[in-house]
């Protein structure tokens, strides 16, 4: 390994902590507050989860009572749904791949000792904390959780006489992504100085792996979009609760007057799709960066078109702030604007699909070892193509006039946003757990993992498809009322078959993942002989990462197979250069 | 395990395929006159979003497979990748989405720049927890008033939507739960709520619109077959959302002025 000795001024900001208290909770350390993140994310997802399980459940047996929790009413159907949308939005799919893995492996990975600003990690990490424990106690207040939906349209989540769940729940529920913004907002500084000020030497922009740069880009949208939320948030909570009317007209509810006049509804839909719509690219970007790495690692090729997918990366962060009305064809916004987002909403599909060819670029002429990363990396592009390719249909205000609202923006969503995005997650899980824990994860429990949640997936979303063209609406806790959605049952049971045989193949994750933390097999330094920095230290790195050295950066992170190099890898900080082979 | 893959993603790719070519479930059948055009784009993106997401698919399966780690197997090709490449791919996917984009243009300017046509029938179409509401102006063309302070969603009926009968206009204004119109005769709905979102949706007549508190959202549709059609709602509009639900029944024009006319006979 090549390093250089550390001037007196470079030494690490914060000594290495001692006592449980500094170390564990209130820690310092962005691989500590990494694995905190992982950790929220992943009681977050077996919630959010569970929540869908009861959703579906619903859905097929309106009127079985479960154990503990009785029968299921259509307002707790709503309530159920809301949940499940905001705590798997914001707890699971910006937490953990972001927070949880960016936290660990970005300082790593651009060979910085830690992130620029500890103190502001550790504090972005514990008003994420918060946020996650004020949005759980809307289960338990009055009148319970909100039943506006994740996107909150008022009227309907600013008035308390809307619908059960819409009093204190429904504060709570602001309050809640109020905090989970200042949060992410604290991070998303964070990540984007890291990245800029922290590069050790001959880490250049264009020498970073494809994660920091989706890292990066994934923080600036963060800076830039929930902002926008936090503001509307605010705002909603106002007028809930201080007589303003920014959301609200004069309305009538049950009878009786409200005490609002003036407000738009229409202006909470364009801010929270203005942090909507990047929101997406927030969720997906860091699994595409880490896809990329592990094509390229697998196939023992370099990626192919580094740039490409950089200016890609960029571009999609880009038009993802000029899109949001794709969201609001059918509001009663202008139709002349739905011109305007729906040509820029085709053209974000094209650095979608550079991506994909170059996916499918790496692969060609590769020499691919399957395991469980790479299994989850192809099974993201899949997944990713599959999701993808509906866009294009909702995309065209002419076609969203059928499947607006229905299931098959569900399917949509569900497959690019959600499980495409926990594929990465699964990934990094399976690729990174090594380096965090010093041991490999069963690779056979692992296997069982993917074919039962590649497979599983597919039946439960794909379906969901077919049912918006038929006309399904979404959100209806019953399908009794009407008779075109009667005859769609059988479809909708089969997909709560599948998705209980797929919840229940997470559970071989869960265990997979504890039991190796402890029976795991002893994992060497560099398992998948990988060539960025990550792999270049001790296992499980110390708390200065590099053990008071600093990496110099000598190749581009993707040097597989070079002709004439010793091995089929060439090391980022191997001062044999490339060139020189 | 390449081969398995391949199997796999294969096998998913295809069944999936299979039930949108089979159109085991597709769009309901079209009963307006806007259907035609939309479900033809409808079509023709569906063919041609088909054909990519087969072909990434089948290759995807492909290349795991070939290209799988083996001992007799060549080494991995050490390539940076082919700017001529990336720009074919680039320049062909946005002549793909761009195209589709310009093609659909015209169909939504047919449906939502232009106004009703001056001999359309109006109807008030009003949302409210959970219930839909239809008014039609009787004899004199004219609505009558409306004021949120007679409304009492509990009357139903003229109470539930506050209208002013002290209005003169309002005298022979007919308020019913279930909507008539007449085919081939363009409607122009008038679409209210009270009080929160909800979306105005008649699959068979390719029509949706959200409705919103504060707005009065003018649109038109013509409907082409007589017969019932369902009316959902498709915004998220509290408990009761799912059943709140409604009936479009197109007749002739001749049964529907006896209908109106029998609503009007009703209210004397």
């Amino acid at each position: 390994m090549t390093t250089r000795e550390l001037a007196a001024h470079e030494l690490h900001a914060h000594a290495a902590p001692q006592g449980f208290i500094r170390k564990w909770v209130f820690s310092l350390d962005h691989k500590v507050i990494g694995l905190q993140y992982y950790f929220l994310a992943l009681t977050a997802v077996f919630v959010g989860m569970f929540l869908s399980l009861l959703m579906r459940i619903h859905l097929i047996w309106p009127s079985v009572a479960l154990p503990l929790i009785g029968e299921i009413k259509p307002e707790t159907y709503l309530s159920l749904l809301t949940m499940h949308g905001t705590i798997m939005v914001f707890f699971v799919l910006t937490t953990a791949p972001q927070g949880g893995f960016g936290n660990y492996f970005l300082p790593i990975q651009i060979g910085a000792a830690d992130m620029a600003f500890p103190v502001l990690n550790m504090l972005s990490f514990w008003v994420t904390f918060l946020g996650y424990i004020v949005m759980l106690s809307a289960f338990f207040v009055v009148g319970g959780a909100p039943l506006h939906g994740w996107t909150g349209y008022p009227p309907l989540s600013a008035l308390q006489s809307a619908g059960p769940g819409e009093g204190p729940g429904a504060d709570l529920w602001v309050i809640s992504i109020a905090l989970f913004c200042i949060g992410a907002l604290m991070s998303a500084l964070n990540f984007i100085t890291t990245t800029l000020d922290m590069r050790a030497r001959g880490m250049s922009m264009m020498r970073m792996p494809l994660t920091c740069w989706a890292w990066f880009i994934t923080a600036i949208l963060g800076l830039l979009a929930f902002g926008v939320l936090f503001s509307a948030g605010i705002l909603l909570l106002l007028d809930r609760n201080a007589g303003t009317s920014f959301f609200v007209p004069l309305v009538v509810v049950n009878g009786q007057l409200a005490a609002h006049k003036g407000g738009s509804p229409l202006l909470w839909q364009h801010l929270f799709w203005f942090f909507g719509h990047p929101e997406v690219y927030i969720a997906i970007l860091p699994a595409m960066g880490l896809c990329s790495q592990l094509v390229s690692v697998f196939s023992r090729k370099p990626i192919f078109g580094y740039k490409a997918m950089v200016y890609a990366m960029l571009s999609i962060g880009l038009l993802g702030f000029m899109v949001w009305g794709h969201h609001m064809f059918m509001s009663g916004m202008s139709p002349y604007s739905a011109f305007a987002f729906s040509i820029m909403t085709m053209a974000i599909g094209v650095p979608s699909a550079i991506k994909t060819f170059n996916w499918l670029g790496t692969l060609w002429g590769g020499r691919i070892r399957f395991y469980s990363p790479m299994l989850f990396a192809i099974g993201f592009v899949s997944l990713f193509v599959s999701g993808g390719i509906s866009g294009p249909f909702l995309a065209q205000p002419v076609l969203d006039i059928p499947l607006h609202d229905t299931y098959f923006v569900t399917g949509h969503f569900h497959l690019i946003m959600g499980v495409a995005s926990i594929f990465g997650i699964f990934a990094a899980t399976y690729y990174w757990f090594p380096k965090m824990f010093g041991r490999m994860m069963s690779e056979s429990l692992a296997r069982w993992h993917f074919w039962f949640t590649f497979v599983g997936t597919y039946a439960i979303f794909m379906p969901m498809h077919y049912l918006g063209m038929a006309g399904a609406t979404r959100r209806y806790s019953q399908f009794t009322e009407l008779a075109y959605l009667r005859d769609l049952i059988p479809l909708q049971k089969f997909i709560t078959y599948a998705a209980i045989v797929t919840i229940a193949g997470q559970f071989i994750f869960l265990f997979n993942l504890f039991w190796s933390m402890k029976y795991g097999k002893k994992a060497s330094d560099n398992p998948w002989e990988a060539t960025t920095l990550e792999w270049t230290t001790a296992t499980p790195p110390p708390h200065d990462n590099f053990g008071g050295h600093t990496p110099v950066v000598y190749n581009g992170p993707y040097e597989y197979s070079v002709p004439g190099a010793p091995r089929d890898y060439v090391m980022q900080n191997d001062p044999a250069t490339v060139a020189a082979h | 395990m390449g081969l398995v893959l391949l199997v796999v993603i294969w096998l998913i790719t295809f069944v999936s395929a299979y039930f949108f070519i089979a159109k085991t479930w597709w769009l309901p059948t079209g009963a307006s006159a806007a259907a035609a055009g939309i479900d033809h784009h409808f079509t023709t993106t569906y063919i041609l979003m088909g054909i990519v997401f087969v072909a990434a698919q089948v290759l995807l399966g492909l290349f795991a497979w070939k290209y799988r780690d083996r001992a007799a197997g060549s080494p991995a090709r050490y390539s940076h990748g082919n700017n001529t490449l990336e720009i074919v791919w680039t320049v062909l996917t946005l002549i793909l989405f761009v195209g589709l984009n310009l093609m659909s243009s015209s169909i939504w300017a047919s449906e939502r720049f232009r106004p009703a046509e001056p001999g359309a029938l109006q109807v008030e179409v009003t949302g409210m927890q959970f219930a839909w509401y239809f008014r039609y102006a009787g004899p004199d063309g004219k609505f009558g008033a409306t004021k949120p302070e007679l409304i009492d969603p509990s009357a139903g009926g003229e109470s539930a939507i506050g209208l002013d009968t002290t209005d003169p206009a309002s005298k022979d204004d007919v308020v019913t739960g279930t909507m008539y119109a007449p085919v081939n005769r363009e409607v122009e709905v008038i679409l209210r709520a009270h009080d929160v979102i909800h979306s105005f949706f008649v699959p068979s007549m390719r029509f949706k619109q959200d409705v919103v508190p504060g707005l009065a959202i003018h649109m038109h549709f013509t409907p082409i077959s007589t017969g019932d059609y369902e009316i959902a709602c498709a915004e998220l509009c509290g408990l009761g959302h799912y059943k709140m639900h409604g009936m479009l029944k197109v007749v002739s024009q001749e049964d529907f002025d006896k209908w109106l006319a029998a609503r009007e006979a009703d209210k004397q």
